[in-house]
C-alpha cells in the first residue's frame, strides 16, 4: 500500500511539474498505476467492486487534479472504473445465468423476474456505492429463493468458493482487463496506421501539422505500400516538433516540405488531404490539439480539404466542452516565444499602474469545432464527428462522467 | 490630342457615378477640405474619393517648390489637413471649370464652353509659349482664384444660391436641374464635334488653342494660379505640356490598352530564358540545391552567397551607378526591408543616379536614360524580386522619361526628373501614409483591442497616432516565424506607452476572441481585390472572420495593380530557407541542422501570400475608405492619374 501511494505521488508530481507530457504517455503511466492500485490495494472480503471503484476514483482524482488538462488521464481513469464495473456486471450476471441454467427454463415468469431483479440491482449498485449492499443482498436473496425451490449442487459450489477465490478471480479479470486496455494504447497507432492505405492514393499531397507518432505511422504504412505521396509539415511553433517530424518522416523517404505556419494557408490550395493528430477527442466531436490546428481547420474548410484525426480511442473525452479555449488550455512561458534577455525591460511591472505594459499570450492548445473536422480515423475505424458521442457510450459508464464526486466531505 | 481629352470629359460623369463614395452628384469632394474645418468634414465623409482630375492641370500643378509647400503642410496640419492642401492644390482647378460648364450651358454657349475644357488644358502650352502673358496674368489670376473658390464654398452651402453665383460670374443665364442632363448630351456632343474638327486641323491645334485662350476668362485664370510661385515653372510646365502633347497623340485606344496589360513574368522553369538571363546577370545565383517543386517557376538560390562577391565588385562594375550598387546590396543583405522603405530607396538611388548622369554623344536622354534605369531595375530584381509599388514606382519614371520633351536641355531635364521623383516619394508614400492614418484612425474607439500583424509602418504610425490623441486601446501583435518582424513592432510601440498583448500566429484563435478590429498592411492589392502580403496576413483574415472580426487593410493607392491572382503560389517570393531551420533564441530546437543533404527534406520560406477579398471588410487607402470591390475603380483612376502627374 505504502508502495503503492508513493508511485501516485510520483506520477502526481510529474504530472504537475509537467515532465510527462503527451497523451499516449500519460495514458500509459495511468493505466499502469492504476493496475498496480488495483493489484496492491486490500480489499474487504464483502463489496469488493464498490472497494475497489472507491481506491481507484481516490487515486484517480490526485492524477487528474495534478494535470486536468491532460485529458488522457481523466479518460484512462474513466475506462479503468468502466472495467470494473463490467466485471462486477458480468460476474452477478454470471451468477444469474448459472441460476437460470440450473432453473433449467422451466418456469419463465421467475426468470423473467429475475432478470427484471437483476437490473434493478445492478442500477442501483451502479449509481450508488453506498447501496451497494443492495447489489450484495439482491442476489443473496435471489439464491435463496433459488436454492429454496430448487436445491442445486452449483450453488453449493459457489458458495464455497465465494469470499476468496471470487475475489481473486475478479481481481485476475480486472487486471487482464487492464492489460488489454495497456496493449491497446501501445499498439493503437499500428492499428490505425493499417487504415492508411485505403485513405491515401497515390501522388496525394498531405498536410500535416505538429507531431503525431500516430500520423507518423500512418504515413509511413502508406509509404510502404508504395504509395508515393508528397508532404507537407507545418512547423508548429513554438515546440516545433514540426521539425522533427519532417526529419524523421525525409529519413523514412518520404518527400517532405517543411513550411512555416504562416504559410499554410498559402499552401493548402495545393493539398489534397490534412492529416494531424490531435491531444483529445470530446464528446461533441471537437478537437483539442496542439496550438493552431484550428488555423489549419479554417484553411482547409475555406478550401474544401479534408480535415482527417488519427486518434486512439484513449483520447476520447466523454466530456462536452465549455469554452474550451480557455477551460482546456493553458499558458506557456513566455521565453517560449519571446527571449527574456531582449525583452525583460518591457515585461517589467511599470511603476505606479502595477500592471504590465507587455503580455505574452502562448497557449498550448487549439479547440477545432466538430464542423471543422471531415473525419475521425481511430483503431476502431473510421467515424464522423457527430458519431463520437455513442463511441463514449461504449466506453465509459454514465456514472463515472464526474471523477471528483467528494468535495463537500 | 483633342481626342484623349474629349473622351475623358465624357467619361468623367461616368466615374462619378461609379462612385459610390460621393452620393452627392456635385462633383467637387475635393474641396470640402478647403473649407474651414477640415476635420469636420473628414469625419463626415470619411470615404472620398477625389473627381478625376484634368490632366494638365495636375502637370501644371507640380512644380518643384510646391511639393514643399505641400509637404510643410503636411508636417504642421496634424489632422486631416496634410491630406486636403494637397488635394485642394491639385484639385482647385478643374473645378472652376466644371460648374460652368455643367451649369451655365444653355443654347449655343456651349460650344465656346466646351472650347474652355480645351482651352484649360492647353493653357500650360499657351503660357509656356508665352511667358510673358503669363507674368501677366499672375497678379490677376491670384486675385480672382480667391473669389472662385468663396463661390465654391456657397455653392457647397446654399446649392442653388450659389450656383447663381456662379452663373453670375460666367454671365450665363439659364441654370435648372432639368436642362443640366440635356446639356451635359449637348456638352458630348460639342466636343465630339470639336474634337473632330480638331484632329482635322491636326498639329496646328496650338495655335487654335492660343487663340482661343482669350475668350473665356474664368477658366484659365486656376491653371496659372499654380504656376505663379517659384522660379523652376517653365521647366515643370514645358514638362506638363508636352508630355501631354504625347500623351494626347493619336494613339489607338486598344493598342494602348494592350500595353496596359502587364508583361509576363519570367518564369524561372523556362530553361533558356534562365540561362539567358544569367548571362547578363551581376549577381552570380547558386542554385538551390533542395528545390521545392511546386515553385520551380520562381528563383530558388542559395542565400548568403552573393554578397561578398558582389562587395569584392565594387568598384569594377562601371554600368552600375553607387548609389544603385548600395541599394542593391542593402535589398540583398536584407538591411532594407519593407515595401514603403525599399521603394525610397530604390527611387533615391535612381534620383542620385540621374543627378550625376549625363547624355553620351549620340544618343538621346530619353532613349539612353530608359536603358539605365533598366538595366538598374534588373541589377535590383537580381539582388532581390522587386514589390509591385516599386513597379509601379518605376513605371512611372519611366513614363516621365519618355515623356521629356526633346526641346529641353539635359538639366532640365534632369531636374524635371528629379522634382517628379521627388515629387513622387512625397505625395505618394508620405503624404499617403498620413492621409490612411487620418482615415483609419476615425475607426479606433476608446476601449478597442487593436490586432497589428508582422511590422507594417502605416498600421504602426496608425497606432501610435491614435495613441497621441489619447485614445484607449490595447494592441496585439502578433508574429510569425521566421522573421519575427513584430518583435521590432512590439518594441517601438511598447516604448510608446501603449499596453502590448504579443502571441505566435498559432495563437491566433486564442487571441482572437478579445480583439475588436484588425489591422492589416499589404503589399499590394490586386484588382479582384486580393490582398497581396506578408505570409500570415491571409490567415490573420480568416481567423479574424471566422470569429466576425473586421479586418481593414491599410495600403496605399500606388501599391495598387491591375493583375489579379487567386492562390499565393503563381507569383510569390521564397526566402532563405535556412531561416525556417534555425530557431532564433531556441538552442534546444537543431532537428534540422543538416537539412540540405536529406534528399528528401525541403525548406520553404514563403514570402507572401494572397488573402481572398471576401475576408477583408475594407481596404484604407489615401483616396478613402473602400471596400475590396472597388479596387478596380481605384486602379483604372489611380492609374491615369500617376501617369500624369
Amino acid at each position: 500500500m505504502v508502495d503503492v501511494q508513493g508511485l501516485v505521488n510520483e506520477l502526481v508530481s510529474k504530472l504537475r511539474r509537467r515532465k510527462v507530457e503527451g497523451s499516449r504517455a500519460t495514458a500509459r503511466l495511468t493505466a499502469e498505476l492504476l493496475r498496480s492500485v488495483i493489484s496492491q490495494s486490500k480489499l474487504p472480503p464483502t463489496n469488493q467492486p464498490a472497494a475497489l471503484i472507491d481506491a481507484v476514483r481516490d487515486v484517480g482524482e490526485k492524477l487528474i487534479a495534478a494535470n486536468p488538462i491532460e485529458l488522457a488521464v481523466g479518460n484512462i481513469v474513466r475506462r479503468v472504473l468502466h472495467i470494473i464495473r463490467e466485471e462486477d456486471h458480468s460476474n452477478t450476471r454470471d451468477a444469474v445465468e448459472g441460476f437460470r441454467l440450473s432453473v433449467g427454463g422451466d418456469n419463465d415468469y421467475i426468470v423473467e423476474q429475475d432478470h427484471l431483479n437483476l437490473s434493478v440491482a445492478a442500477q442501483s449498485s451502479l449509481c450508488r456505492p453506498s447501496l451497494h449492499a443492495l447489489l450484495e443482498r439482491s442476489p443473496d436473496s435471489a439464491t435463496t429463493y433459488f436454492t429454496a425451490t430448487t436445491e442445486d449442487d452449483s450453488e453449493e459450489k459457489r458458495k464455497s468458493l465465494d469470499p476468496n477465490a471470487r475475489s481473486l478471480e475478479f481481481r485476475r479479470k480486472v487486471i487482464s482487463a487492464v492489460n488489454d486496455l495497456i496493449e491497446d494504447i501501445n499498439t493503437c497507432h499500428l492499428v490505425i496506421a493499417e487504415l492508411a492505405v485505403e485513405h491515401i492514393h497515390h501522388n496525394e499531397v498531405i498536410l500535416t501539422f505538429g507531431r503525431s507518432r500516430t500520423v507518423k505511422e500512418f504515413l509511413c504504412a502508406a509509404k510502404e505500400k508504395k504509395r508515393s505521396f508528397g508532404l507537407f509539415v507545418a512547423e508548429g511553433a513554438p515546440k516545433y516538433q514540426g521539425h522533427l517530424l519532417a526529419k524523421e518522416l525525409a529519413a523514412r523517404g518520404l518527400q517532405t516540405t517543411v513550411i512555416t505556419d504562416s504559410a499554410v494557408f498559402a499552401m493548402i490550395s495545393r493539398v489534397n488531404m490534412v492529416i494531424v493528430g490531435v491531444h483529445a477527442v470530446m464528446a461533441n466531436g471537437g478537437v483539442i490539439g496542439p496550438v493552431g490546428l484550428n488555423m489549419v481547420a479554417l484553411a482547409a474548410r475555406k478550401h474544401a480539404v479534408p480535415f482527417v484525426v488519427v486518434t486512439g480511442t484513449h483520447k476520447l473525452c466523454p466530456l462536452y466542452p465549455n469554452n474550451p479555449e480557455v477551460s482546456l488550455n493553458e499558458m506557456r512561458s513566455p521565453s517560449e516565444v519571446l527571449s527574456f534577455e531582449e525583452f525583460s525591460d518591457c515585461m517589467d511591472y511599470r511603476i505606479g499602474t502595477g500592471a504590465p505594459q507587455l503580455h505574452v499570450g502562448n497557449p498550448s492548445f487549439d479547440y477545432v469545432p466538430p464542423e471543422l473536422v471531415s473525419l475521425f480515423i481511430t483503431d476502431i475505424g473510421g467515424y464522423y464527428p457527430s458519431y463520437m458521442y455513442r463511441l463514449i457510450a461504449d466506453y465509459y459508464s454514465s456514472d463515472d462522467l464526474v471523477i471528483q464526486q467528494k468535495p463537500a466531505s | 490630342m483633342e481626342a484623349r481629352r474629349a473622351s475623358r470629359t465624357v467619361s468623367d460623369p461616368k466615374v462619378r457615378h461609379v462612385g459610390f463614395f460621393t452620393p452627392d452628384p456635385n462633383p467637387q469632394p475635393g474641396w470640402n477640405p478647403l473649407a474651414s474645418d477640415p476635420p469636420v468634414s473628414n469625419s463626415l465623409s470619411p470615404v472620398i474619393i477625389p473627381p478625376p482630375r484634368q490632366p494638365a492641370d495636375r502637370t501644371a500643378a507640380v512644380p518643384v517648390p510646391e511639393t514643399g509647400v505641400r509637404r510643410q503642410t503636411g508636417a504642421d496640419q496634424v489632422p486631416v489637413g496634410s491630406y486636403n492642401p494637397s488635394e485642394s492644390l491639385l484639385g482647385s482647378s478643374p473645378v472652376p471649370s466644371s460648374p460652368s460648364s455643367r451649369v451655365g450651358l444653355a443654347g449655343g454657349e456651349f460650344s465656346e464652353e466646351s472650347n474652355g475644357w480645351f482651352r484649360r488644358s492647353d493653357s500650360g502650352k499657351f503660357a509656356s509659349s508665352l511667358p510673358d502673358t503669363m507674368v501677366e496674368r499672375a497678379p490677376e489670376n491670384s486675385a480672382s482664384a480667391a473669389p472662385v473658390l468663396e463661390s465654391k464654398k456657397s455653392v457647397e452651402a446654399t446649392g442653388k444660391g450659389g450656383k447663381a453665383v456662379v452663373e453670375e460670374q460666367n454671365e450665363v443665364q439659364s441654370s435648372s436641374k432639368p436642362l443640366k442632363a440635356k446639356t451635359t448630351k449637348a456638352e458630348r456632343r460639342a466636343l465630339q464635334e470639336a474634337q473632330r474638327a480638331a484632329k482635322a486641323s491636326g498639329k496646328e491645334g496650338n495655335k487654335s488653342a492660343a487663340v482661343s485662350q482669350g475668350a473665356a476668362p474664368v477658366k484659365p485664370v486656376k491653371q496659372p494660379s499654380q504656376k505663379k510661385d517659384g522660379p523652376p515653372v517653365s521647366v515643370s510646365v514645358s514638362v506638363s505640356v508636352v508630355s501631354f502633347d504625347k500623351k494626347g497623340g493619336d494613339r489607338p485606344p486598344e493598342k494602348e490598352r494592350k500595353k496596359d496589360v502587364p508583361a509576363p513574368r519570367m518564369q524561372f522553369d523556362d530553361k533558356s530564358r534562365v540561362q539567358k538571363a544569367k548571362k547578363h546577370a551581376v549577381v552570380k545565383q547558386t542554385e538551390a540545391r533542395n528545390r521545392v517543386e511546386l515553385f520551380r517557376h520562381l528563383p530558388q538560390y542559395e542565400h548568403g552567397t552573393q554578397l561578398p562577391d558582389l562587395e569584392s565588385k565594387f568598384f569594377q562594375l562601371d554600368p552600375v551607378h553607387p548609389a544603385i550598387y548600395k541599394v542593391g546590396l542593402q535589398y540583398l543583405a536584407g538591411d532594407i526591408s519593407g515595401g514603403n522603405a525599399r521603394c525610397i530607396a530604390m527611387l533615391q538611388a535612381f534620383k542620385e543616379a540621374i543627378e550625376d548622369y549625363s547624355t553620351p554623344q549620340e544618343k538621346t536622354l530619353a532613349r539612353d536614360l530608359t536603358a539605365k534605369i533598366s538595366s538598374y531595375v534588373s541589377f535590383f530584381i537580381e539582388c532581390r524580386p522587386l514589390s509591385i509599388g516599386m513597379g509601379n514606382a518605376i513605371r512611372f519614371l519611366k513614363t516621365r522619361i519618355s515623356d521629356l520633351p526633346l526641346t529641353l536641355s539635359e538639366s532640365e531635364a534632369k531636374a524635371a526628373l528629379c522634382s517628379d521623383i521627388e515629387h513622387f516619394i512625397n505625395e505618394k508614400i508620405i503624404l499617403a501614409d498620413k492621409v490612411i492614418v487620418r482615415h483609419a484612425v476615425t475607426k479606433i474607439r476608446d476601449g478597442d483591442v487593436l490586432l497589428a500583424y508582422g511590422s507594417s509602418c502605416v498600421v504602426e504610425m496608425i497606432l501610435l497616432y491614435a495613441h497621441e490623441m489619447g485614445k484607449q486601446f490595447r494592441v496585439v501583435v502578433v508574429d510569425s516565424r521566421p522573421k519575427l518582424e513584430g518583435q521590432a513592432l512590439l518594441r517601438r510601440l511598447v516604448a510608446k506607452g501603449l499596453s502590448c498583448t504579443y502571441s505566435h500566429i498559432n495563437a491566433l484563435s486564442y487571441i482572437m476572441h478579445e480583439v475588436t478590429k484588425v489591422f492589416l498592411g499589404a503589399a499590394s492589392v490586386l484588382s479582384n481585390g486580393t490582398v497581396y502580403s506578408r505570409v500570415g496576413t491571409a490567415s490573420v483574415a480568416m481567423v479574424a472572420n471566422a470569429f466576425h472580426v473586421p479586418v481593414l487593410i491599410c495600403c496605399e493607392a500606388y501599391k495598387f495593380h491591375e493583375r489579379v491572382q487567386l492562390d499565393s503560389i503563381c507569383f510569390n517570393e521564397l526566402g532563405d530557407p535556412d531561416a525556417i531551420a534555425k530557431v532564433s533564441g531556441r538552442t534546444d530546437v537543431n532537428y534540422l541542422n543538416n537539412w540540405a543533404n536529406k534528399e528528401n527534406l525541403q525548406l520553404l520560406n514563403l514570402m507572401y501570400d494572397a488573402t481572398p477579398s471576401d475576408y477583408i471588410s475594407m481596404i484604407v487607402t489615401d483616396y478613402g475608405m473602400i471596400p475590396p470591390t472597388s479596387v478596380p475603380v481605384i486602379v483604372r483612376e489611380y492609374r491615369r492619374d500617376h501617369v500624369f502627374i
